[in-house]
C-alpha cells in the first residue's frame, strides 16, 4: 500500500496574502454590508432595517439620474475610444525610431494623475486664458463648459478620450504586432481587399486585447470621479454628476451612511454583472462548433 | 498556367551586399516548364522559401528577372501574377467557416455562386474536408487547419502556378502520405505548374517529376529523382540525397588512379583525363553506400579493411568499415552475408564518381 504523506505546510505561505486581502478588501466590504442593512447611530445604537436602505436608494431620483448619466457616459466613452484606439494603432508605424516615438507620445497622457488631467482641461477650456476655450470663442462658438450642460458634457467626454484612448491604442498595437507575416502574405495571395484584411485577420486577432481594453475602459469610466469633479464639479446643475460623485456626496457630505452603503453595493454589483455578462458572452462565442 | 523562368536572379536581404555569403539567393538561371510538378529541395536556410516568395511576388529580387511565359513580372503583385501559395504554417481566417475560407479567394475574384460552390465542394472532397464545411476554422485541429490552408491555394483553377512552401511539415505522418498522393492527383487533374518546397527527399521524389536541389542560395542540381541519386552533380547532392549519404574520400590523382593513404583505386580513363586537366587540388572520390561491394575473400583491386560498426535498420543494414582511417559506409540487404572483422571492399567502376572542387567531373 502506498502511504500518502500529508504535508500542507505550504498553505502557510498564502497566509500573508490572505491577511492583506482581508484587511484591504474583505473586511471593508463586510463593513459596507453591515451598514447597508442597519441604521447605525453609534456603537451602541444600531438597528436592523432589512432592505429599507436598498428600497430607498432605488427610488431616489437623484441616484437614478446619475445612473442613467453614468451609463450614457461609459457607452459614449467605449464607442469613441475603442474604434479610435484601433484606428490609431493601425496607422502607427510598424517599427523603427518613429514607432518608438509614437509609443512614448501615446504613453504621456496615461502618466498624468487624474486630478491633474481635470485641472489641465479646466484651464485649457477657459475662454479667457485657455487655448481651446479662447480658440473656440474666437471662432464664434458660444462655448462655456461652466454654464452650458452640453458643452460641459462634451468637454468631460473629450477629456476622457484624450486621457485614455492611448491605452486602447497601445493594447491594439501590441496585438497587431503579434500577427505573423504569413497572414498578410496569404491575404495578398488570396487577393483580399484592405477591408477584408481588417475584418478577417486583424480584428479577429485583436479580439483578446480588445476584450481587455473594453473591460478596463468600462470599469474605469464607470467609476470616474476626479476628472469631472475637478473640471466641472458635477455641474452645471447636475449635468456631469456621475455615480461616484453622487455617492461621495451622500456618504461624506450628508453622512447618510446606510443608503450610501446600500448604493455602493448596488454600484459594485452593476460593474460585476456587466463585466461578467460581457466576458462570458465573448468567450462563449468561441465555443460554437 | 505558365512557364516560370528565372534569369540571372539574385537576392540579398542586406542593403549593400558584397561577399557571396551576403546573398540569400546567389545569381542563378532556372526554368520551370508549364504544367510540371517540381520540387525545390534543400536544407533549412538554403534559400528555398526566399526563392518561392520571389516567384510569387511577395519579395522583389535585388537583381535579375522573373519571367512568366517570357513576360517580365518583377514588379507585379502576387494578384497580378495570378499565383497561389500555401505556407508552412496553417493560415486560416479564424472567424470564417471552412466553406467561407475555401470560397474566399474565389469570391475576391468575383466568381458567381454556382461556380464557387462547385469548386469548393470539389476541393473539400479531395482534401476530405466535406464533413467540416460548416465548422468555424478556428475550432479545427492543426492538421485540418493546414488542409484548409492548402485548399485555399488549390481552389483557384486558373492560376499561373501553385507554390507550396513546406505545406506538409506540420501534418501528422500518416496523413502526410495521403495528402502527398492527393496533391499529385490534383496536379494531374488540373495540369497546373506546381512547385513544392521541402526539406524531405522522400516528399520531393514522390511528388515531383524533377527536383531542384538548393544549397547555400544556389540550385546545385536539377534533375529527376533518379539522376539526383545516381549522378549527384555536387558533393552536397550526394550527401543530402540518400540515407545514409554518399561516401567521400579526399584523393590525389596518379597513373590513372585515385590515390589516398598509399592505396589506389582505378577510375574511368575519360573521367581521369578530364579531372587531371582541371588541375584542382580539391579532389574527392564519391560512391553511394548502396554500390559499395563487400567480399569475404581477398580480390584483385579490393581494399583490405576492418568493420567498425553495423547498424541494423530493419530491412537493411549499414556497415561502417575503416580504410586508412577513413570511415566508409556500405548498405547491405536484410538477408545478405553480414561481415565481421576483416572484409574486402570494391567499388564498381560505373558508380565511382570523381569531384573536383565539390562538382562532379563528368566525361560526356
Amino acid at each position: 500500500m502506498i502511504v500518502k504523506i500529508k504535508n500542507q505546510k505550504a498553505l502557510w505561505l498564502i497566509l500573508p496574502v490572505f491577511v492583506l486581502v482581508a484587511f484591504s478588501s474583505l473586511i471593508p466590504l463586510m463593513t459596507i454590508v453591515n451598514y447597508s442593512i442597519q441604521d447605525i447611530f453609534d456603537v451602541n445604537n444600531a438597528y436592523y432595517v432589512g432592505t429599507d436602505w436598498f428600497r430607498e436608494v432605488l427610488a431616489d431620483p437623484r441616484l437614478r439620474d446619475s445612473l442613467v448619466r453614468q451609463f450614457g457616459f461609459s457607452a459614449s466613452v467605449l464607442l469613441i475610444e475603442i474604434p479610435l484606439g484601433i484606428g490609431v494603432a493601425l496607422m502607427m508605424p510598424k517599427s523603427g525610431r518613429l514607432a518608438s516615438l509614437c509609443l512614448v507620445v501615446l504613453a504621456v497622457p496615461l502618466l498624468i494623475p487624474w486630478n491633474v488631467v481635470g485641472t489641465i482641461w479646466q484651464i485649457y477650456g477657459r475662454a479667457d486664458i485657455g487655448l481651446m476655450g479662447s480658440a473656440l470663442t474666437s471662432m464664434g462658438f458660444d462655448y462655456n463648459y461652466a454654464s452650458d450642460p452640453v458643452d460641459a458634457w462634451l468637454t468631460v467626454l473629450v477629456m476622457d478620450v484624450w486621457h485614455w484612448t492611448s491605452l486602447v491604442a497601445l493594447l491594439c498595437f501590441s496585438g497587431l504586432r503579434a500577427i505573423p507575416a504569413a497572414y498578410y502574405q496569404a491575404a495578398q495571395i488570396d487577393r483580399a481587399s484592405g477591408w477584408s484584411v481588417f475584418r478577417y485577420i486583424q480584428l479577429p486577432k485583436l479580439k483578446n486585447v480588445l476584450v481587455i481594453a473594453i473591460l478596463l475602459r468600462f470599469m474605469d469610466s464607470f467609476m470616474i470621479y476626479a476628472e469631472p469633479f475637478v473640471l466641472t464639479g458635477g455641474g452645471p446643475g447636475n449635468s456631469t454628476t456621475f455615480l461616484s460623485q453622487t455617492l461621495t456626496k451622500m456618504a461624506i457630505g450628508q453622512f447618510d451612511l446606510g443608503p450610501a452603503a446600500a448604493f455602493s453595493l448596488i454600484y459594485f454589483l452593476i460593474i460585476l454583472a456587466v463585466s461578467y455578462v460581457f466576458f462570458t458572452t465573448i468567450t462563449q462565442m468561441d465555443k460554437e462548433r | 498556367m505558365a512557364e516560370i523562368k528565372l534569369a540571372s536572379l539574385a537576392h540579398s536581404y542586406q542593403t549593400s551586399p558584397s561577399a557571396p555569403e551576403d546573398y540569400a539567393i546567389r545569381q542563378m538561371d532556372h526554368v520551370w516548364e508549364q504544367g510540371g510538378a517540381y520540387a525545390l529541395l534543400g536544407p533549412s536556410g538554403c534559400g528555398k522559401s526566399t526563392l518561392l516568395n520571389i516567384i510569387s511576388g511577395l519579395l522583389i529580387p535585388s537583381s535579375g528577372h522573373v519571367l512568366f511565359d517570357g513576360k517580365e513580372v518583377n514588379h507585379l503583385s502576387p494578384a497580378e501574377r495570378n499565383v497561389a501559395q500555401v505556407f508552412q504554417f496553417p493560415v486560416v481566417y479564424d472567424t470564417m467557416t471552412v466553406y467561407d475560407n475555401l470560397a474566399f479567394p474565389l469570391r475576391n475574384l468575383g466568381k458567381d455562386k454556382a461556380t464557387i460552390d462547385k469548386r469548393v465542394r470539389e476541393i473539400a472532397a479531395a482534401l476530405e474536408l466535406d464533413s467540416d464545411l460548416l465548422r468555424k476554422a478556428n475550432n479545427l485541429s492543426a492538421d485540418d487547419k493546414q488542409k484548409v490552408s492548402m485548399g485555399r491555394g488549390l481552389v483557384r483553377d486558373e492560376v499561373s502556378a501553385i507554390l507550396l512552401d513546406e505545406p506538409l511539415t506540420v501534418i501528422d505522418p500518416s496523413l502526410k502520405w495521403k495528402l502527398r498522393r492527393q496533391l499529385k492527383r490534383l496536379h494531374q487533374q488540373f495540369d497546373i505548374t506546381m512547385v513544392l518546397v521541402t526539406h524531405d527527399q522522400l516528399e520531393a521524389s514522390t511528388f515531383a517529376d524533377k527536383i531542384a536541389l538548393m544549397y547555400q542560395g544556389q540550385i546545385v542540381q536539377n534533375g529527376t529523382p533518379q539522376e539526383l541519386f545516381e549522378q549527384p552533380a555536387h558533393t552536397f547532392v550526394g550527401y543530402f540525397i540518400g540515407s545514409p549519404g554518399m561516401n567521400f574520400i579526399e584523393v590525389s590523382l596518379h597513373d590513372g588512379c585515385a590515390c589516398f593513404a598509399g592505396l589506389s583505386v582505378p577510375v574511368e580513363p575519360a573521367t581521369y583525363d578530364l579531372a587531371v586537366n582541371l588541375g584542382s587540388s580539391n579532389m574527392k572520390l564519391g560512391i553511394r553506400p548502396e554500390f559499395v561491394r563487400l567480399h569475404e575473400q581477398s580480390q584483385a583491386g579490393a581494399l583490405d579493411t576492418l568493420v567498425t560498426n553495423i547498424e541494423d535498420l530493419g530491412s537493411y543494414k549499414i556497415v561502417t568499415v575503416e580504410v586508412a582511417g577513413q570511415p566508409i559506409k556500405a548498405r547491405i540487404e536484410e538477408d545478405d552475408w553480414v561481415p565481421t572483422g576483416r572484409v574486402y571492399l570494391s567499388f564498381p567502376l560505373p558508380w565511382l564518381k570523381l569531384y573536383a572542387d565539390e562538382y562532379l567531373v563528368k566525361a560526356v
